[in-house]
């Protein structure tokens, strides 16, 4: 159990670098990155759990009960919101690419360009 | 190259890069191990400090604060790149949108879409708006509270009101808005630094009851402004895509 | 861990037995896997993007059993609804001009 979700996030991690590195279309590529960073979060706050701890608020629960880690959390919080800020860019790029040379074809993109 | 001695190449390094970072991952305490000690003093001293129950917004908005106008600004800044990447081409023309309905080739929306759409609005709207000003107290805060906000608007879209939609929130208000949310927190930090405190230092009263909605002083402010930005953003770029969709058609169409 | 061993002693209405954690976790790290291959091997965008908005759910159910709930939120309101939606966005943009 100690080891099962980092394993997790490696093949997360590797699954989506091998989406991206075999797409042959743009906006699929677009969705494996988002896979790949998706592999951070389950990081993140695989990192910061703690066994039999409860969520950090302490709104009915006394002070002093044992909470993981909301560092982490505030991390991981941010980066989802992140990561919609990179999409809308890399879709925003896409379209233009689309708009320029009629094709979303990462190969075919490249031939393009020579 | 082709493709397939390049796939064979990029799987040889994809194993390296797995198994070091897997060896990594493993030298780490474990998982449900937490070795602290950071997180648990935030959790220990927190609620005494900052008069909020819930402790990520704490940290978010409060001990972690600098760092956030950083991310608020990420995302201010994409949908302004939107814009500039989106820009029309040479041989593009924007329709008016009165013009463009008139033919749409999109299909109208079903009469059971409009209606889920427009019940849904009102309740969106409360929800957002929850979670935006409660961020001191349970799980929810600005970043999801502005992306439910934003929710609200593109329901009225869904319901086949494009007109509507531009009417309530056209690109100039929208930005305004933005600015208000992304400046309201820079200004709260700045406001500080001007009673002679560090940037963003929680200067209001902070209540006396840990969990009510006017405790934790800037903590629910700075909550707030984030919302207004975050759905601002959401909407500047939906709008975008929506109307490279609808309006804009390149050449003699 | 003579440490894990207190931790579990205090307990709370939100308190999931350590043995029932541990079934839910592994289940739903199995199933994000599974998801994660699920999303980079559908070829076809529309598909993906359904499958995307999918996974999105099922990240943020992990988040609720890792007690992340703050997290759970965002990841629902952004992986499983904003995100699918910019995506057919482009993508109805995209085949609008193929036409």
């Amino acid at each position: 159990m100690h080891i099962v979700p980092f394993v997790v996030v490696v093949y997360i991690l590797a699954v989506g670098l091998y989406g991206i590195v075999t797409s042959r279309h743009l906006v699929h590529q677009i969705i494996c990155l988002i896979v790949v960073q998706s592999s951070t979060y389950v990081l993140l706050l695989g990192v910061g759990y703690k066994t039999g701890a409860v969520a950090p608020y302490f709104f009915d629960i006394p002070v002093h009960t044992p909470a993981v880690d909301p560092v982490v959390q505030a991390l991981a919080l941010t980066d989802v919101v992140v990561e919609a800020a990179v999409t809308a860019l890399l879709l925003a790029l896409a379209i233009q690419a689309h708009k320029r040379f009629g094709t979303l074809d990462p190969q075919e993109l490249v031939q393009l360009k020579g | 190259m082709t493709p397939g001695q390049r796939r064979w190449i990029f799987l040889a390094a994809l194993a390296g890069l797995a198994a070091f970072y897997l060896w990594g991952l493993a030298g780490l305490p474990g998982f449900g191990n937490y070795p602290g000690p950071y997180g648990d003093i935030i959790n220990r001293i927190a609620v005494a400090q900052t008069k909020a129950t819930g402790v990520v917004s704490a940290v978010n908005f409060e001990y972690r604060g600098f760092d956030t106008v950083g991310e608020e600004f990420i995302l201010f800044v994409a949908a302004s790149a939107m814009a500039v990447v989106l820009r029309h081409l040479r041989n593009e023309r924007e329709r008016d949108p009165r013009d463009a309905t008139a033919d749409w080739a999109v299909p109208p929306a079903s009469d059971a879409v409009r209606l889920a759409a427009l019940v849904f609005t009102g309740p969106v709207v409360v929800m957002g708006w929850f979670l935006a000003s409660h961020a001191q107290t349970s799980p929810s805060g600005g970043f999801q509270g502005g992306v439910v906000l934003a929710t609200a608007f593109f329901l009225i879209y869904l319901s086949g009101e494009y007109l509507l939609f531009r009417r309530i929130s056209p690109v100039d208000l929208t930005e305004a808005f933005e600015a208000v949310g992304a400046g309201g927190f820079a200004a709260i930090g700045v406001s500080a630094v001007a009673m002679g405190l560090p940037y963003l230092t929680n200067f209001l009263p902070l209540g006396t009851t840990p969990g009510a909605v006017s405790s934790s002083g800037t903590i629910a402010l700075i909550s707030f402004f984030v919302g207004v930005e975050v759905a601002a953003a959401f909407i500047l770029i939906v709008g975008e895509l929506v109307d490279q969709t609808l309006l804009v058609r390149q050449g003699d169409h | 861990m003579g440490s894990t061993a207190h931790i579990a002693a205090v307990v709370t209405p939100y308190t999931i037995p350590a043995g029932i954690m541990d079934v839910l976790q592994v289940t739903l790290l199995v199933l994000v896997a599974a998801g994660a291959t699920a999303v980079v091997l559908i070829r076809e965008p529309v598909r993906q993007v359904i499958m995307l908005s999918a996974y999105g759910v099922l990240l943020a159910v992990l988040f609720l059993a890792f007690q992340a709930p703050d997290v759970t939120l965002s990841e629902l309101t952004v992986g499983a609804v904003a995100l699918p939606m910019l995506l057919l966005l482009a993508l109805a943009k995209v085949k609008r001009r193929e036409k």
